[in-house]
């Protein structure tokens, strides 16, 4: 069986990648033997682009931006290509800190968007608890991102596999065990049972196991690793509700914890971090640790139901952010290594796989994330650039002339990066204001 | 016969295990693998500690693989044990797993403050040197904690300057003075810097050594501080051994003030 491009892994980045692929009029197979299921089924699905924004990753920050303001058209998009709903909820999230240290620390936090001129607002405990009145009274001040939206991830990635079905992407459903390499020259995958299947392109986007397929040469193995986590959810009962009304993150004594409330009542709360190799084992110690930090956060949860714990594998790469495009064997490209960020990033991730099948080549400005960058000894790879905005000329204009906020960069090496940074910002936040009139700006 | 002086090049001494740099470093709280590795290259670590119950030593890609790259040697560590029990059983695995029979050996109290539990934590030291590993506890800053602790055979003192993560550097100078006058192995600073003056003066009170990883992992360039670290130890132990002056009450001025230049009035100095 032969087909144009064969995606190996039915996550919802190998989906989205055979999805938007598909939509160019290319034959397309994904072989999974559970499409739809991979570490999305686990994650919580926060599009948190700022509260999870960290010292030295400004090229991730800016592709994160990127992919955040595409979400709602992609939502839309998606939702009408597969005809059901994929859980987008522009509600916004709050970061809150407990204690005198979390508190400095979460300062620190808004430095830092203030710096990249990201849009947070900082709150007093009171302000927090009048926005949600079930937090803790020892709450001492949070930061309010309105921008940081969320999707339900279990509902993405069905979309994407009807989406997927509709756009005529063929779906095998077993395990590849091995790449087939001809001539120097990936040109498919074997099945579990033996079955040989051919394509002229392989797209490798197995989330944690992509380092693990077999005939794969050392030198292009995805530095993917498997990060655990687990999560638990609770479900809200109507008289309750909302109990939440936006996603709440917090550092508990320096341990991190979040919960995010869906739509449809269940309340997700998560996420342990752990190096432990392919281990999705439920532990007492990582359920209690998720409980006793959110109690703390929300003493009110204890009375809600408990009613799934489930631990994932994050794909991690080594800079935390993913690998993208052709490798040095040909016919073999990556999508993968989305490690926390994978629901947020997969927009932009469809895009960019989409246009690199397309022409062959990853677009330049997404350089940073090119698949090959750890095996290059040639240097470290260029900063992220983001698109131009098609759809919103006038924000990206405002961005340019106005809207830039100064840099305060004290290494002159990093200034070219964080001007291109500082320039993503101000289109996100230009884009917020339309967004959301009345909130703050910090630029 | 000559008295033995120390050089600036003497290795340190953990048992059988020669080090060249003073700095051990800790993996904790590192952002990512690529951030930790260029930190780790930074500080010229020979040894670095990893959280036995929080890595998998089969599973690739992991820390341990950034660690073998690299050719630091692996620390175990019994982080996150209460008892005397689990922390011997976690020690244990990890020679299993690694082959190493070096532990840093942590058994602590409670989770609000991380300090260690004496009681259990001498126990567990007595069963692991009796089990013949090469133990470095982590301990109180009590110099007769520490004295036991040598007394049952570790191979080293390693005592806090303050709390695990804390940064708040170095409590009670007096208590590291007295263990390191005291000690006849290695007292190395284990918790509390916060930034590069701290392990100076820790060197500068006699420390063989230091460990840390917060100040470097959660620190905003951690690369940069892991060179600061690095010179911070070397300037500390090389003031030690220079041997400071003799602080005073008041000033000795530097330039002479006697003996001074009879100058000719008639003729302009300079």
């Amino acid at each position: 069986m032969t087909s144009d491009v064969l995606v190996v892994g039915g996550g919802i980045i190998g989906l989205v990648t055979a999805w938007r692929a598909a939509e160019r009029g290319t034959a397309v197979a994904v072989v999974d033997p559970d499409p739809g299921g991979g570490a999305a089924r686990v994650a919580a699905g926060m599009l948190a682009a700022v509260t999870e924004h960290h010292h030295g990753e400004q090229d991730l920050l800016a592709l994160n931006l990127e992919s955040a303001r595409r979400w709602p058209a992609f939502a839309a998009e998606l939702a009408e290509a597969s005809g059901t709903d994929v859980g987008y909820r522009p509600s916004g999230t709050l970061a809150v800190a407990l204690d005198a240290d979390d508190r400095a620390e979460l300062r620190e936090l808004h430095d830092l968007h203030r710096l990249h001129g990201l849009s947070s607002e900082w709150l007093s405990g009171r302000e927090c608890r009048r926005l949600e009145p079930m937090l803790a009274p020892g709450v001492r001040g949070g930061l309010r991102v309105d921008g940081d939206h969320q999707a339900d991830p279990r509902l993405l990635a069905s979309a994407l596999r009807l989406a997927c079905e509709r756009a005529g992407v063929v779906f095998h459903r077993q395990r590849a065990v091995r790449l087939r390499v001809t001539g120097g020259r990936a040109d498919g995958v074997v099945l579990e049972d033996g079955t040989p299947l051919s394509a002229a392109r392989v797209v490798l986007a197995a989330g944690s196991l992509s380092g693990e397929l077999e005939g794969v040469p050392e030198e292009v193995r995805p530095p993917v690793r498997p990060v655990k986590g687990q999560v638990l959810r609770l479900r809200v009962p109507p008289v309750y509700a909302p109990f939440l009304s936006r996603t709440v993150r917090a550092v508990v004594r320096g341990s991190a914890v979040y919960l995010v409330p869906r739509e449809n009542g269940e309340l997700v709360v998560g996420a342990t971090s752990e190096e432990l190799g392919f281990d999705t084992t439920v532990t007492a110690g990582g359920v209690y640790t998720l409980l006793r930090d959110a109690r703390e956060l929300l003493p009110g949860i204890t009375e809600l139901p408990m009613t799934e714990t489930l631990a994932g594998l994050r794909p991690g790469s080594p800079d935390n952010a993913p690998l993208l495009g052709p490798t040095a064997l040909d016919g073999l490209l990556l999508a993968t290594g989305h490690y926390r960020n994978g629901v947020l990033l997969t927009p932009v991730t469809g895009d960019l796989m989409a246009e690199t099948l397309a022409t062959g080549e990853l677009p330049e400005r997404a350089r940073a994330f090119a698949a090959d960058r750890f095996a290059a000894a040639g240097g470290r790879p260029g900063a992220w650039q983001p698109a131009p905005d098609t759809g919103g000329g006038t924000a990206h204009a405002a961005a340019a002339t106005g809207a830039q906020p100064a840099a305060r960069v004290d290494d002159a090496a990093r200034k070219d990066d964080a001007a291109r940074v500082d320039d993503a910002a101000g289109e996100r936040a230009a884009a917020g204001e339309r967004a959301a009139a009345g909130k703050e700006v910090a630029a | 016969m000559e008295a033995w002086t120390p050089q600036d090049d003497d290795p340190l001494l953990l048992g059988d295990l020669k080090l060249t740099s003073r700095l051990i470093m800790g993996t904790g709280g590192a952002s990512g693998l690529d951030a930790l590795e260029r930190a780790l290259v930074a500080s010229g670590t020979e040894l670095t500690t990893v959280a036995m119950r929080r890595v998998n030593p089969a599973s690739h890609g992991s820390v341990l693989s950034v660690l073998q790259r690299l050719g630091i040697r692996v620390l175990p560590n019994t982080a996150g044990c209460f008892t005397a029990g689990e922390a011997v059983l976690t020690a244990r695995l990890a020679r299993e797993a690694l082959g190493t029979s070096l532990v840093k050996l942590e058994v602590v109290a409670d989770e609000r403050t991380l300090l260690p539990d004496p009681v259990e934590l001498l126990e567990a030291a007595e069963t692991l040197v009796d089990d013949g590993f090469t133990v470095l506890p982590y301990t109180s800053d009590d110099p007769v904690l520490a004295r036991r602790l040598e007394d049952v055979g570790c191979a080293a003192v390693m005592p806090l300057g303050s709390p695990i993560g804390s940064g708040l550097g170095i409590r009670n100078p007096h208590n590291f003075e007295l263990m390191v006058e005291a000690a006849g192995v290695p007292v190395i600073l284990d918790a509390g810097a916060g930034t590069a003056s701290d392990v100076t003066f820790a060197m500068e009170l006699g420390c063989a050594g230091v460990m840390l990883a917060s100040a470097v992992t959660r620190a905003r360039d951690p690369e940069r501080m892991a060179r600061a670290m690095r010179h911070g130890v070397e300037a500390g132990r090389l003031a030690r051994l220079a041997g400071r002056i003799p602080p005073r009450r008041f000033a000795h001025a530097s330039s002479p003030t006697e003996g001074l230049a009879e100058l000719d009035p008639e003729r302009p100095a300079f």
